[in-house]
């Protein structure tokens, strides 16, 4: 091993060590802390306890090496890959490595949210620091005890050598360790060096998935706990005027019936709605029974009037205000290059086309719930949020308590797809408990899960082109969204920078439908409109389609603006990538291609379609997918991601479908809604650009550019320009793939 | 309420439940047996899916009165030690995303591998088109399939 590189860090903000009341050393950091240089937390080692700081690696004298996962897992690999980077600076044989999710403490976790693909792109330098640092202070503790120079020494799979061939084991001297001074200095590996970082490593939890072992949320169960499920208003728009409970009240496995929306009302009403806060006002009928079968069968037995609220509102009627946004004067600029309104002024010819897409429900396949076990003393909080932190913080509001006296631990998560940051299942099982101070579980249905969502709102988009001399002069995108718009940089992604006269303008409608993140926010809608819209163009401008993203991509490497962060040369790279691995443009006959290229969540991909034509329905058969994510921390886990966005993103595009009429959602459960299966898939080639840049995010880069890639396509075989999803609905052809 | 003698995973259990009680919620909530998982409960996701003397049936659909007399296998009683040839395909092939729905997909492929052992892929397909994967880890579970219908043959 070749130390690539000597750090220096200022150890007192983030590092902490402490010996084991059983032998052994711990090792925490604080990145939360590494972030604010200026604190400098007093490290009294005799005062640290294993909760003070929560440690991410601990090592026993046996040698044993356990790292805490500190970020949530839902299904994105992290609980195996931010230990990976640990376990690579640590220098130990993951085969010896123990990972445990650990639990909140987030006054010692930076960043304890799965969301946003953003998870190893933060913790990346600060873990590899915590590895290295680690390792340094054992190798100085075996150099110490030999009286040779640390430098003397090296390390493999947790066995320290000196140059006389002596050999320490890690667990020899952790007790040595815990004493000495955390250095200052510290090299962190090669990345040439990688032994673990690169390698297809297998989930943690494997054996405990395919044996059925309790790990969901769903799973988890105390002695004495009451399983409740809840009447939420049917339309939104809605809310409880009175119930009656008294036949729910007569089933056998029933307990009890309360109402609940109180505690939520009050919250809001004294202006502390925050954005985790994504529910009804109303009150709810609470069912609270012996098993989940006793609390839905209790729910069914209910009966409630509903009174309206507020305007109950309809997709045709979604659709009408979308349309007249888009054709209004109300915008919010966003970004503006150059003046758009000129380059149409003087085009020889204007394009201009609408994308619109549907609402669509997360349907994470295990639905919400939560385990909430109030006392006079504390609140017990356990299940899956990806958002623990926050869901802590609002339930010690909620219930008046100091907020040590909460605690939130996580269970494995049955999906998240941005549903799982949002906490109201947390509050409602908080509330019922602090109702009927006893441990319960809130249960939702598959009709509850999919009919009081969070759900992506409906946009609509309508994109301008201006063409001049064979060349595009002008671009101008307008956003018509429900509820909220694109955010961050999303306005400086391609073509910002790629074209002259340039504009994004924003309208939304507030709507009471609630609506938030949804894998991939905004973007996995928008890349499918423009990189529609682009093929069009090519079309339209007589230009091979890659050579014009190449050209296009050529002019913003002469754009020196901060806000494009996206780097056309890694677009080029990925674009060159995917046309050679697909056989771009040399598919055999009856088979159609379709591309996309695409910047988000700071990695850039590149994705090619190949279709048939069966009796009239596209059947996607295969897609290329180039991917530029910086380093993969694992191949295997990384793979796996990438190919579900891909499939994950084609059924969404093509099969699933949302409305509204009256305020009530038009499908409940997977017999009106259409999830992809297994039938519809293509096979997915995943390629990966090898380089030593800084990983980034995977959980839902591949998304987005995949629908745009199969529309491309489609066109190729059909003749017909899709811009309305799920593109199935607009194709006149019907293919039942319910199960 | 009444009570039934099930026997599952070759043991038997006594249950008092509503006649109507799905079995899956026996097993999830009576016995203990959470491997068995709820995805939609009207037999759409397969998430549910257990063997009943030999084959791949839903519990969500299976009211407990039905099952009386029957042999029920769970996730947790395909195996000893995990080494069912479909987990060790699913294992090799480090098939689970968020994995809420791999024992479901573990307990379609393993007894539709038990009458077809050396299936074609478009009976692969077919067999596996009725569980749900929200993580669309498709291309792996059909790969595990595979594996596991090659490990047999
Ligand atoms: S829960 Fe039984 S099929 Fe979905
Ligand atoms: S692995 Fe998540 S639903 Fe299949």
């Amino acid at each position: 091993m070749t130390p690539s590189k000597k750090l220096t860090f200022s150890r007192r903000s983030f590092l902490k060590t402490s010996a084991l009341a059983g032998g052994g050393i711990i090792i925490g950091f604080n990145l939360f802390n590494s972030c604010k240089s200026d604190v400098k937390p007093a490290i009294d080692l005799s005062q640290l306890n294993y909760n003070d700081f929560n440690a991410f690696i601990k090592i026993s004298p046996e040698g044993k090496v356990t790292i805490f996962s500190p970020n949530p897992e839902i299904g994105q690999g992290v609980k195996t890959s931010m230990p990976m980077i640990i376990a690579e600076e640590l220098e130990v044989a993951w085969e010896d490595v123990y990972v445990v999710q650990a639990p909140l403490d987030t006054a010692n976790y930076n960043r304890q949210v799965a969301g946003g693909s953003q998870s190893i792109r933060h913790g990346w330098t600060a873990l590899r620091q915590t590895g290295a640092t680690a390792k340094q202070m054992l190798v100085n503790a075996a150099a110490a005890k030999w009286g040779v120079d640390a430098s003397e020494c090296s390390v493999k799979e947790g066995v320290i050598s000196n140059a006389k061939g002596e050999t320490f084991n890690y667990g020899d001297v952790v007790n040595e360790a815990a004493t000495l001074e955390i250095p200052e200095e510290v090299s962190l590996k090669d990345p040439n060096d990688f032994t673990i970082i690169g390698q297809g490593k297998g989930n943690v939890d494997i054996d405990r998935i395919i044996t059925g072992k309790p790990l969901f949320g769903l799973d988890y169960k105390v002695e004495g706990m009451l399983y409740a499920s809840v009447l939420r208003p049917p339309a939104f728009g809605q809310k409880l005027e009175s119930y009656d409970a008294s036949a729910a009240k007569s089933l056998p496995g029933v307990v009890d019936v309360i109402t609940i929306g109180k505690k939520v009302r009050a919250y809001n009403e004294a202006g502390n709605r925050n954005w985790s806060m994504v529910m009804s006002d109303s009150d709810k009928v609470v069912v609270i029974a012996k098993t989940t079968w006793d609390a839905f069968k209790g729910k069914k037995a209910l009966k409630a009037v509903w009174k309206t609220d507020t305007p109950l509102e309809s997709t045709e009627k979604h659709d009408e205000i979308l349309n007249g946004l888009l054709t209004g004067k109300e915008f919010n600029t966003r970004r503006k290059d150059g003046d758009v309104a000129k380059a149409f002024a003087n085009a020889d010819k204007v394009i201009e086309r609408v994308y619109e897409s549907p609402f669509l429900p997360h349907n994470t396949l295990e639905p919400m719930n939560f385990f909430a076990d109030v006392t006079d003393e504390k609140v017990n909080l356990v299940g899956p949020v990806q958002t623990p932190e926050s869901a802590q913080k609002v339930v010690a509001d909620l219930l008046g308590r100091d907020i040590e006296t909460v605690s939130v631990d996580m269970t494995r998560m049955g999906g998240g797809f941005g549903r799982r940051l949002y906490g109201d299942f947390v509050y409602e099982a908080a509330e019922i408990s602090d109702a009927i101070r006893k441990p319960i579980k809130m249960v939702s249905s598959r009709e509850d899960d999919m009919t009081t969502g969070v759900y992506r709102p409906a946009i609509k988009y309508r994109i301008a082109a201006s063409i001049k001399d064979g060349k595009l002069t002008g671009y101008h995108l307008k956003e018509a969204a429900v509820n909220s718009n694109m955010y961050g940089l999303i306005p400086n992604f391609f073509p910002a920078g790629a074209v002259e006269n340039y504009q994004v303008d924003t309208a939304n409608y507030r709507s009471n439908i609630t609506t938030g993140a949804w894998r991939a926010p905004y973007t996995n809608f928008l890349a499918s409109a423009e990189q529609s819209f682009f093929d069009e163009l090519a079309e339209e401008l007589g230009v091979d389609r890659v050579k014009l993203h190449m050209d296009l991509l050529e002019n913003v490497k002469n754009n020196p603006d901060p806000k494009i962060e996206y780097s056309p040369e890694r677009l080029q790279g990925v674009l060159k990538l995917a046309v050679e691995k697909s056989n771009w443009g040399k598919s055999e006959s009856g088979v159609y291609q379709g591309l996309s290229v695409y910047y988000c969540h700071n990695t850039h991909v590149a994705e090619v379609a190949d279709i048939t034509m069966e009796n009239g329905i596209p059947s996607v058969k295969k897609v290329t997918c180039a991917i530029d994510c910086g380093i993969v921390i694992n191949p295997l886990g990384a793979m796996n991601q990438c190919k579900g966005g891909v499939l994950d993103g084609i059924g969404h595009a093509m099969y699933s479908d949302f409305g509204f009429s009256n305020g009530v959602p038009q499908s409940n459960n997977f017999n009106s809604y259409q999830l992809i299966r297994m039938g519809q898939t293509p096979k997915v080639d995943i390629h990966f650009i090898e380089n030593d840049i800084d990983p980034t995010g995977l959980g839902e880069p591949t998304l987005p550019p995949v629908g745009a890639a199969v529309a491309n396509a489609i066109y190729k075989a059909t003749g017909k320009r899709l811009t309305k999803q799920p593109y199935m609905s607009n194709m006149n052809v019907e293919e039942k793939i319910l199960g | 309420m009444p009570t039934f003698n099930l026997k599952i995973n070759n043991e038997t259990h006594s249950v008092e439940a509503d006649m109507d009680t799905p079995l899956l919620w026996v097993l999830r909530d009576k016995i203990n047996l959470v491997g068995t998982k709820f995805g939609c409960g009207i037999g759409q996701c397969g998430s549910c899916t257990v063997h009943v003397d030999g084959n791949a049936m839903r519990s969500c659909l299976l009211q407990v009165s039905q099952a009386e007399g029957m042999d029920i296998t769970t996730i947790e009683g395909l195996s000893e030690n995990g080494d069912h040839v479909v987990q060790q395909a699913w294992k090799e092939v480090d098939v689970p995303q968020c994995g809420y729905c791999q024992a479901g997909q573990i307990m379609t492929a393993s007894a539709f591998l038990n009458n077809n052992p050396n299936p074609s892929e478009s009976e692969i397909r077919n067999a596996m088109h009725g569980n749900i994967c929200r993580c669309a880890a498709y291309n792996s579970i059909e790969e595990a399939v595979k594996l596991a219908s090659e490990k047999l043959s």
